[in-house]
Parts: C-alpha cells; structure tokens; sequence
C-alpha cells in the first residue's frame, strides 16, 4: 500500500472501521439465517469490504449508488445505520423499507443508495438514468454503478454504457470481479476482456486491486472529480473475492470452489488484515486502538440485532400501501 | 407405487426424453454441475456431458434467442430459466419470436422449445423473486402453458412439452421441488387440453392451479366436514385449456371458485371465470369468484406476505357463503 497522503488520519480510521463495521454486519446476518430467526436467504459482502467502502468513501451524501443483490456492503458503506438494517433483514416495521423489500432490496434514500436488486445487472438503466438526470438538471452529483462480473453478460450494459459515453454522464461503472457467477467461474461465462469492453465505447476502465482500500479510494476520488468536470464516464474493475458461499445457503461448495483458494484470499489478501497493519505501521492507530474500535462496532451490531429482533412486524394493513405514489 | 419428488419428476422426464432424442438439449444458468439453484437437474450433465447441458453467462435473452434459433432449425431445446420472475428479461424473444414464428412463416417454421421456470411466493424472497406470471404468457397466441399440481404431472407434463412441436411454457411451484407424490416406474405422458378431476363433488366447483390445487382440496377437506361437497379440478394446462372438463363440472354444481397464484386482476382466474360465464350462466346459481394473489408486488415481510396469497380457510370461507347464496364482495 502506498504511503499515507492526501487524506488525514481521521479519514483513515473512518475507512476502517467502515470495513469492520461490514464485516460485522455479515457476521451477525449470518448468524441469523443459521439460527433460522431471518427470513430467506442473503448474500454476504465478506471479504469484498474495501471496494465499497473505498468507493463510498469518495463520495458525498449527495452522490448516488446503486446497489445489487450483494448488497449490505453498499449499504453500509453509504452510511446507513445498523438498526434499520437488521430490522430489514428481518421484516420489522422500523426497516428501512418498511420490511417491505428485505436483504436483497435495502435501499437507504438518505445516503443516497438507490437500492439494492434482485435482478442481477437490474440497476445498470438505473444508475445511468441517475447520471442522465445529475446533467438535465445542472447537478453536480456521481452516480456509481455497482455490479458483478457475472452481471456483465447481461446486455443492458451494453446499451447503457453506449449512451453513457455518448452523453458524457457522470456514471462510474464499479464492476466488482469476485471471480465467480453463483457457482460458475468467472472464467466460463466471460468471454475476453472485461475492461476491453468499456473501451470499446471510448469509456476510460481501469483494473485493481479490489482488496486495497487505499487504492480504491485513491483512483475514485480522481475518477469522481473527473465526471463532476463533465470527463464521464468511467469504468473500474475491482478483483475481490466473497469469503462465504454465493448465498448463506451455500456451504457444501468444494465441487466448484478449493478451500485452498479461500483460504489463500483470507489469509493472504484480507482488505481489514492488511488495512490494520498499514494503520499501525504508519502510527496512525495502536493495536490497542484497533481492538477498542473492533469492540466498539461489534457491540452496536449486537445492540442492533436485539433491537431487530424485539421489533415488531409491519402491520397486516400496510400489505397494500406503497403499490402506487401519492 | 413408488414416490418421488417434483424435483425427481421433472428430472426423470428431461432424461428420458434426452435418451430417447438426441436433438434434446438443455441450457441455462447453472443447470451443469450446480444442477440448478434448486437441485432439479442434478446428474443430467454426467450422463450427457456439457455439450448437451450448457452452463449460460447471465444472459436471458441472449440464451432464450438462441432456443428459438436453434428449435427453428431442427433441434430440440430446455431452456432453464431461474427464476419464473425472470421472463421479463426474456419476453421479446419469447413473445415476439418464438410465438408467432409459426404463424407468420405461414406454418412453415417450427419453434418446438421448452421453457421450464417457476411460480409461487411465501418463499421470503421478496417482489422479485415471488411472482407467478402463467397470465403474461397465457395471453399470447401460439405459446403453450402448462401447470404442473404434483410430482406425477409435472412427469407427464414435461415429456409432452418436449415432444410438442411449439414453444411451452412450463411453471413449476418452487415450493413443491421437495414434494412426493406416487409416479409409475413405466414411461407414460398426460396429454395438453386435459383436465383431471381431483375429487368429485355436487355443491360448488373449485378449479385451482398448480399449488393452489393443494390448497383447494384442503378447502374441501374443510367443507366436507360441515356438509359441503367440493369438487376439486386441474386444469393442468391452461393454453390449451380443457373448457369442456370444466363446463361440465359447473353444469353439475351450478357454483365455481377459480383459484391461480397470479395477481387476482387480469389473471388465468378472470379468463376461467369468464369463460364459464359465458357458457354455462343459466347453470349458475351464484357468480363465478376469483382468487389469486393480492395486487401488491410480494412483500418481503413474512407478516405481509402471508396474506397476499389465497388459503384453504380463504377459499373454503368464500364457498360457504356461495352456497349459502350470501352476496359475495369481490376481494
Ligand atoms: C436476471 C437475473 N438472472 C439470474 C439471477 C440469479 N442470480 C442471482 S446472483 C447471480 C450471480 C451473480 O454473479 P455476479 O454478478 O458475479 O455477482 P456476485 O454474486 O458474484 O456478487 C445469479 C445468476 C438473477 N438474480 N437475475
Ligand atoms: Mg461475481
């Protein structure tokens, strides 16, 4: 990791107890869905912390995201707090939407997440849409796209990245390359390059290491100052790695993915290990400091989920408002 | 008899169809070593290899185009589509290409490809992963719509579908997979446009789909008791549609509830209702109800999303004030 510059230390720490806090949150979703008190299944953001948070972190509240069926990580990293969260997960009425829409479709209009999806590639339309308004308008506002590699052989991209570059729209496509489509490698469902196809549109796409905060962070904050200049859009590929199955259901998964692979990407490129370390190194955070802040976050995740879990449900009457707008 | 799974069924159908016909072939997204998200092609790809079980990219319309390019030129493709809430995705090469090839060659094309995808929520999936859509599809000329209620159809059903010289459009219950139910060992098919009476009965007629073909002999059970006698029909295709199973039945009984897990409005019930209306009014001693989902997109919340489907106790409420000639409001 490059050394400490630009940003102060306060940023720094803000970044990571960003990622701990998603870690955190993942944790405890987890241990929900096994002790069978959530409802369906989730998708964990384990091990994918530093792309959002490095993107989010170069973002204001004003700035758009979208988000995907992976989406708790975006959530977070946007600001959003733990007990609206997890009474979401769980269908109470203080959720954020109601208990309405659940994991897969937490959106947070207060930070400026458009919300997550359940239709893989399903918010690419939306996000450009998001970017066509910031410029109609005269707003100065960056919408970021977040998405798989899977999510990259569905067509819509295509169309909407063709208009984006046409139009000069302040959208970063944030294409987060976790190396697996569900149960299927990367590498059997995407023909060629991923960024080559960005290009092919005169679209400026970069490849990363989606496990370093710093960088992330770094190369967003040029990219958003660069579309908010009108020099839109843009396209970053981000290798990460998702440390839980596809879904929390997902745990016998040996047949399409080695343990030895996980564990080389826990033990060898962890976003929080490595971040820690850097702090330290830096004198920016004593381990002492790291732990308190640690302790801290696990205990408001606990404090949320206690909360959730008292909360009550939606009630029965709410089942038909919200289908039209006032 | 032996008893397999809904999952097993579908299985079984697909590979013996698959032995018997080399033009068979299966694609979509995880359907090779995953066997799909719900297990129900397990196995398939170590016997025929992936040459005939093809593992998509996320690509639903691109994959469903090239079904209809492929069953167009002599082969004879499954496509494997997740979620039955993905068929939006899908809908240009299903609607506008593959239903009305046939007809605007003149009958000179055929478009013989399977659709197999699913219905049903109070899975806790939230909007989009909860839809039962059979309506979209049933309206449009030249596709096929089949309903499986149970293990033993959804054998029948499938093996018919792949044999059939039309785009089919299979909904399984994804609720149902893990179901058992009686299948012979030896092959058999269950033609399209045939209705099966589940359970006879002379007071009032419930004609449910799918799932909800549980749900109304659960009704009945609960009308038997106080003396109501239901009979329970499965259409089991809804394109083409056994009207006269259907007309007959409510000649008999003079009273109908059609229940399909579809939104309640512009549905397979309001068809089925209408039909009937038309057709066997002077028989009616009551008006045709329907019964569907709530005209909400389906809540995630387990409070919610309990409601907006139809239940037994539903179902059987709304009969007994049929028969007892109470005014009904419509849901
Ligand atoms: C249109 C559509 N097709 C299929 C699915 C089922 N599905 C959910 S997630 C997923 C894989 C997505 O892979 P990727 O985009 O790489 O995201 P990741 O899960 O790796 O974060 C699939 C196929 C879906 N939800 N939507
Ligand atoms: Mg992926």
């Amino acid at each position: 990791m490059s050394p400490a510059k630009q940003t102060n230390s306060a940023d720094y720490l803000r970044m990571y107890r960003q990622m701990v806090r998603i870690r955190t949150f993942e944790d405890n979703a987890n241990q929900l869905y096994l002790s069978a008190k959530m409802p369906g299944l989730t998708h964990m953001y384990s091990g994918e912390e530093a792309v959002a948070v490095g993107i989010c972190e170069a973002l204001t509240d004003d700035d758009r995201i979208t988000s995907t069926h992976r989406g708790h990580g975006h959530c977070v990293a946007k600001g959003a707090d733990f007990k609206q969260m997890f009474c979401e997960l769980l269908g109470k009425a203080e959720g954020y939407c109601r208990g309405k829409g659940g994991s897969m479709h937490i959106a947070d209009q207060s930070h400026g997440n458009l919300g997550a999806n359940a239709i893989v590639g399903g918010s690419m339309g939306i996000a450009t849409g998001s970017a066509l308004r910031a410029k109609l308008l005269g707003q100065d506002d960056v919408t970021v796209c977040f998405f798989g590699d899977g999510a990259t052989a569905q067509g819509l991209l295509y169309e909407v990245m063709n208009m984006a570059a046409l139009w000069k729209l302040p959208v970063i496509y944030a294409c987060e390359n976790n190396g697996y489509s569900e149960y299927t490698k990367t590498a059997e469902i995407a023909a060629g390059s991923i960024t080559a196809r960005a290009e092919a549109f005169g679209i400026e796409a970069f490849k990363i290491d989606g496990q370093d905060v710093l960088a992330v962070n770094e190369l967003t904050q040029k990219l958003v100052a660069r579309c908010r200049k009108g020099e839109g859009p843009f396209f970053i590929e981000l290798e990460t790695y998702r440390y839980h199955g596809h879904h929390v259901g997902d745990i016998n998964r040996a047949y399409y993915r080695s343990k030895d692979e996980e564990k080389e990407w826990k033990d060898n490129r962890d976003p929080i290990i490595r971040f820690r370390a850097w702090l330290v190194e830096q004198g920016i955070a004593s381990e002492e400091e790291i732990e308190a802040m640690n302790a801290e976050v696990e205990k408001d995740a606990a404090e949320a989920v206690a909360y959730a879990e008292a909360a009550p449900y939606p009630d029965v009457s709410e089942v038909d408002m919200h289908v039209y707008a006032a | 008899m032996r008893e397999i799974t809904l999952s097993q069924a579908v299985n079984e159908a697909i590979a013996e169809e698959m032995r018997r016909d080399p033009t068979v072939f299966l694609l979509g997204e995880d359907v090779a070593e995953a066997g799909t998200p719900f297990k129900v092609l397990s196995g398939l790809v170590e016997e025929f290899g992936t040459q005939r079980v093809i593992d998509t990219p996320i690509s639903e319309p691109g994959f469903m185009g090239l079904a209809v390019g492929a069953a167009m030129t002599g082969a004879r493709p499954i496509v494997d589509l997740m979620f039955g809430d993905f068929i939006f995705l899908v809908m240009d090469q299903l609607c506008n290409q593959a239903a009305k090839i046939h007809y605007m060659s003149g009958g000179k094309l055929n478009v013989p490809l399977v659709l197999r995808t699913n219905m049903g929520a109070t899975r806790r999936s939230a909007a989009q992963h909860s839809q039962s859509l059979q309506a979209l599809v049933a309206h449009i000329p030249g596709l096929k719509v089949a309903m499986p209620s149970s293990a033993y159809e959804a054998k029948g059903l499938m093996k018919t579908a792949i044999r059939d010289n039309n785009p089919v459009v299979i909904f399984e219950d994804k609720l149902m997979y893990q179901d058992k139910a009686p299948v012979p060992e030896e092959e058999y098919l269950i033609p399209f446009g045939v209705a099966n009476i589940k359970r006879e009965g002379t007071d009032i007629t419930l004609i449910a789909t799918s799932s909800m073909v549980q749900v109304a002999e659960k009704a009945a059970d609960l009308l038997a008791a106080e003396g109501i006698s239901a009979e329970v029909i499965d259409p089991r295709t809804i394109v083409p549609l056994d009207e006269a199973a259907l007309l007959k039945s409510v000649r008999k009984t003079s009273r109908a509830i059609v229940i399909d897990e579809g939104h309640q409005s512009y549905g397979i019930t309001a068809e089925i209702a209408s039909r009937l209306n038309e057709k066997a009014f002077y028989h009616l001693d009551a008006p045709v109800l329907r019964m569907g989902a709530m005209d909400v997109p389906v809540p995630f919340s387990p409070a919610l999303e309990d409601v907006t489907v139809p239940t037994p106790e539903g179902v059987a409420a709304n009969a007994r004030k049929l028969c007892a000639g109470d005014m009904i409001h419509a849901a």
